[in-house]
C-alpha cells in the first residue's frame, strides 16, 4: 500500500501512514464515513423508491397526452374531469384517438385476515392502443363482468395465489360487497399509496366504485397522429382547453411533475430529502473531526516541515490526502452494508429499493466532496503551526 | 576575509503589542563567516534563540536587517523565505520526528522538499546519513521504538541529509550521550572544511565549546562577549 501511494503521490503518503499509524482512529473515522453513507444511501434508497414506486403505475398505460384535473397532484392521487374534455380534445389538430382512465383505491381482505390495499385502474378494454403491451392481449377477456388482471408483486399477496394464477387457475375474492375473479396477472408492485394494482374493465370500476360517474374520468388519455409531435399538440390543447381546470402533459412531463410533487411538496419526500441533508452533515462533522484532531496531533511535525521549507501546498495535499482515504475506505463498507438493507427493504416492504450505479457514483463523488470540504475546514488549524515556536 | 553566510545590522526585536511589548534583541551588529562553527550562548531569556529563528527565516525582521546566504530578509516575500529554508538544516532540541514515519523516512523528508532526485538515490543517502550516526540497524524504526539518543541522530541525518548551506541547532547534544554528541559536532566541523556549511548553534554543552570556532555571548538581548578560542 505504502509504495503504491508513494508511486501515485511521487512522495511518502504521509497523510495515509499517519490515520493508518492511529489504527483506533482510523477505524471510527471509517466507521463515521461508513455510518453516514449508509444514512444518505438508506435515505435515498427510500426517495428512489418513492419516486420509482409513484410513476410505476404509468407502465400499465401508453398515451403520448395526458388530460388532468388542475385540482390532482399525481396520476395516482388525482381528481376527476368532465368527460366533456375528451371530445373536445378530439377535435384539436393532431389527436388521434381518446380513452378515459379511472382511477381508485380498492381494500380486501386476504385468507388470512391480512388487508391489502390495490390501486384499480378501469379501462376501456376495446382500446388496446392505451394499454401496455404486456396486458393488451388479454385484455379483452376483461370484458367479462367482475373480472380483473392482478398485480403479482401486490406486498403480502399469498404466493399460492400468484402461482394459481399463473397456471390460469382463476382468484375470486371479496372487495367493497362484491366478488371479483382475477384472470391474470401484470408486474408493477406496491408503493407508497397501495400495496399493489389491479386492472378492471371501466364498467367493472363503476360497478364497484358506485360514486363515480362514467362521465368523470381520473384522467384523459390521448394518442397523436402518426408524425405529429406531442408536444405541438399538448401547447394546442392548452389553447383549447380551460387552464383553470385541466392540466394538459405529454407523459414524459406528468412523469416528472409526479415526481417533483413527491420529492418536495409531500412531507415524505421533504422528510427523505432532510435524512440526506443529516447523512451529509454526520459525514461532514465525523471527518472534519478527525482531520482537525489530526492536524492539531501533529502540529509540531507540520511546524517542522514548515521550518525545513515545506510549503502551504504540501500541507493542503497531506490533509486531502487522508480526506480521500477516509472517503474511499469510509464509502466501501457503507456501500456493502446499504446493499445488504436495501436487500432487507425489498422483502419486508416490497418498495422498489435498488442500488443505481448513479446513484452509488453520486453517494461517492458526494463522500469524496464532503470529506475533501471537511479537510479544507480542518487545514485552518494548520495556520497554528508556527515554526518560531520549535525553538 | 572569509564571505559572510550571516550579516545582522542594527536589528532589534521585539514580542507582545502595546503594554505587553518588550524587546528581546537590542541593536545587534555581527557577521558569520561560512564553513565555521559559531555558537551563541548565554543564560535563559538572552535572546540567542530568537536570534537563532530571525536568521532562520522562521521569524519576520521587524527592525534592522539579517541578510543569510545572500538574501535579505527584511521584508522579503513569503516565497523567498521558503526558498531560503531549503537551503538550511535545523537541528531542534526536540526531535520533532514524524511518529509515523519511520528513521530512514523522516531523513527523507529532508531530502523530498527539494522535490529532485531519483527516489532509490534519496533513500541510499538518506541510509548512508543514517550509518554515519550509527543507526544502520534502525533505518526501519518508527520514532516510538527509539531512543531520545536515537531519535536525536535521526533528526541530525534529516537537517544534514540534503547538504544544507548552513545549519541552525537549538541544543543538538543536550539528548545525546558524551561519543554521540562528540560524533555530531564533529560531522559538522567536518561539513565546514568539506563543503563550507555553516554552523549556528545555541548550546550550554561545555563539551562543544572547546570544538567552536567562535562564541558568541548574549545577555538580555544584547553581545557582551564574541571571542574566537
Amino acid at each position: 500500500m505504502n509504495r503504491l501511494l508513494t508511486f501515485l503521490f511521487g512522495r511518502l503518503p504521509i497523510g495515509w501512514l499517519q490515520l493508518s499509524h492511529n489504527k483506533a482512529r482510523l477505524f471510527a473515522a471509517v466507521s463515521g464515513v461508513a455510518f453516514a453513507n449508509l444514512l444518505v444511501f438508506m435515505q435515498l434508497g427510500i426517495m428512489g423508491a418513492l419516486n420509482g414506486s409513484t410513476v410505476a403505475p404509468y407502465s400499465l398505460i401508453q398515451a403520448d397526452i395526458i388530460l388532468s384535473s388542475k385540482e390532482g397532484n399525481t396520476l395516482t392521487d388525482s381528481e376527476n374531469i368532465a368527460g366533456v374534455r375528451m371530445f373536445q380534445a378530439l377535435g384539436v389538430p393532431g389527436v388521434a384517438e381518446a380513452m378515459p382512465l379511472f382511477i381508485g383505491t380498492l381494500p380486501f381482505t386476504l385468507d388470512d385476515g391480512t388487508s391489502v390495499s390495490l390501486l384499480a385502474f378501469g379501462v376501456d378494454t376495446t382500446q388496446t392502443r392505451f394499454v401496455s403491451p404486456g396486458i393488451a392481449p388479454v385484455l379483452g377477456r376483461l370484458t367479462i363482468e367482475n373480472t380483473v388482471l392482478l398485480d403479482r408483486d401486490t406486498r403480502g399477496m399469498p404466493a399460492s395465489v400468484v402461482e394459481g394464477l399463473v397456471k390460469a387457475e382463476p382468484y375470486s375474492f371479496e372487495a367493497r360487497g362484491g366478488t371479483l375473479t382475477a384472470i391474470g396477472t401484470m408486474e408493477v408492485g406496491g408503493g407508497f399509496l397501495a400495496d399493489g394494482m389491479l386492472v378492471t374493465s371501466d364498467q367493472t370500476f363503476l360497478r364497484f366504485f358506485p360514486t363515480r360517474s362514467s362521465g368523470a374520468p381520473n384522467h384523459v388519455l390521448l394518442q397523436v397522429g402518426d408524425g405529429v409531435s406531442a408536444d405541438t399538440v399538448a401547447d394546442r390543447l392548452r389553447i383549447a382547453l380551460p387552464a383553470d381546470s385541466v392540466r394538459v402533459q405529454t407523459t414524459p412531463e406528468a412523469q416528472q411533475a409526479d415526481r417533483a410533487f413527491m420529492s418536495t411538496e409531500r412531507p415524505t419526500g421533504i422528510i427523505f430529502g432532510f435524512g440526506v441533508f443529516m447523512g451529509i452533515l454526520v459525514g461532514l462533522v465525523i471527518v472534519y473531526q478527525v482531520l482537525s484532531t489530526d492536524v492539531a496531533d501533529h502540529l509540531r511535525e507540520y511546524a517542522t516541515f514548515k521550518a525545513m521549507g515545506y510549503g502551504q501546498s504540501f500541507f493542503l495535499g497531506i490533509i486531502f490526502e487522508e480526506a480521500v482515504v477516509l472517503a474511499i475506505f469510509g464509502f466501501v463498507p457503507g456501500f456493502l452494508i446499504s446493499m445488504g438493507l436495501y436487500a432487507g427493504l425489498v422483502t419486508v416492504t416490497g418498495l422498489p429499493v435498488t442500488m443505481e450505479a448513479g446513484r452509488a457514483a453520486l453517494v461517492f463523488a458526494g463522500t469524496l466532496a464532503a470529506c475533501t470540504l471537511s479537510g479544507a475546514i480542518a487545514t485552518r488549524r494548520l495556520a497554528n503551526a508556527d515554526p518560531a515556536d520549535l525553538f | 576575509m572569509a564571505e559572510a553566510a550571516v550579516e545582522v545590522r542594527e536589528l532589534n526585536h521585539f514580542f507582545g503589542t502595546g503594554e505587553a511589548r518588550k524587546q528581546a534583541i537590542f541593536d545587534i551588529n555581527m557577521t558569520i563567516e561560512r564553513g565555521g562553527l559559531t555558537i551563541l550562548m548565554g543564560p535563559s531569556g538572552s535572546g540567542k534563540t530568537t536570534l537563532l529563528t530571525l536568521i532562520g527565516a522562521l521569524r519576520d525582521v521587524q527592525e534592522g536587517s539579517v541578510v543569510a546566504l545572500g538574501q535579505e530578509l527584511q521584508g522579503a516575500a513569503e516565497a523567498e523565505l521558503v526558498a531560503l529554508r531549503r537551503r538550511l538544516g535545523f537541528i531542534f532540541q526536540a526531535h520533532n520526528l514524524h511518529e509515523s514515519l519511520t528513521a530512514i523516512e523522516n531523513v527523507l523528508m529532508g531530502l523530498e522538499v527539494h522535490g529532485t532526485g531519483n527516489r532509490s538515490v534519496q533513500r541510499k543517502a538518506a541510509a548512508h546519513m543514517l550509518d554515519l550516526l550509527g543507526l544502520s540497524d534502525r533505518r526501519s524504526y518508527l520514532p516510538g521504538n527509539l531512543s531520545g539518543g536515537q531519535k536525536q541522530r535521526v533528526a541530525v541525518a534529516r537537517a544534514l541529509v540534503s547538504n544544507p548551506e548552513m545549519v541552525l541547532a537549538d541544543e543538538p547534544t543536550a539528548a545525546l550521550d558524551k561519543a554521540s554528541g562528540h560524533t555530531v559536532v564533529k560531522m559538522l566541523k567536518s561539513l565546514g572544511v568539506l563543503r563550507g556549511t555553516t554552523t549556528v548553534m545555541v548550546t550550554h554543552d561545555p563539551r562543544i565549546l572547546e570544538m567552536a570556532d567562535r562564541i558568541v555571548t548574549l545577555e538580555d538581548g544584547r553581545i557582551v562577549s564574541d571571542t574566537r578560542p
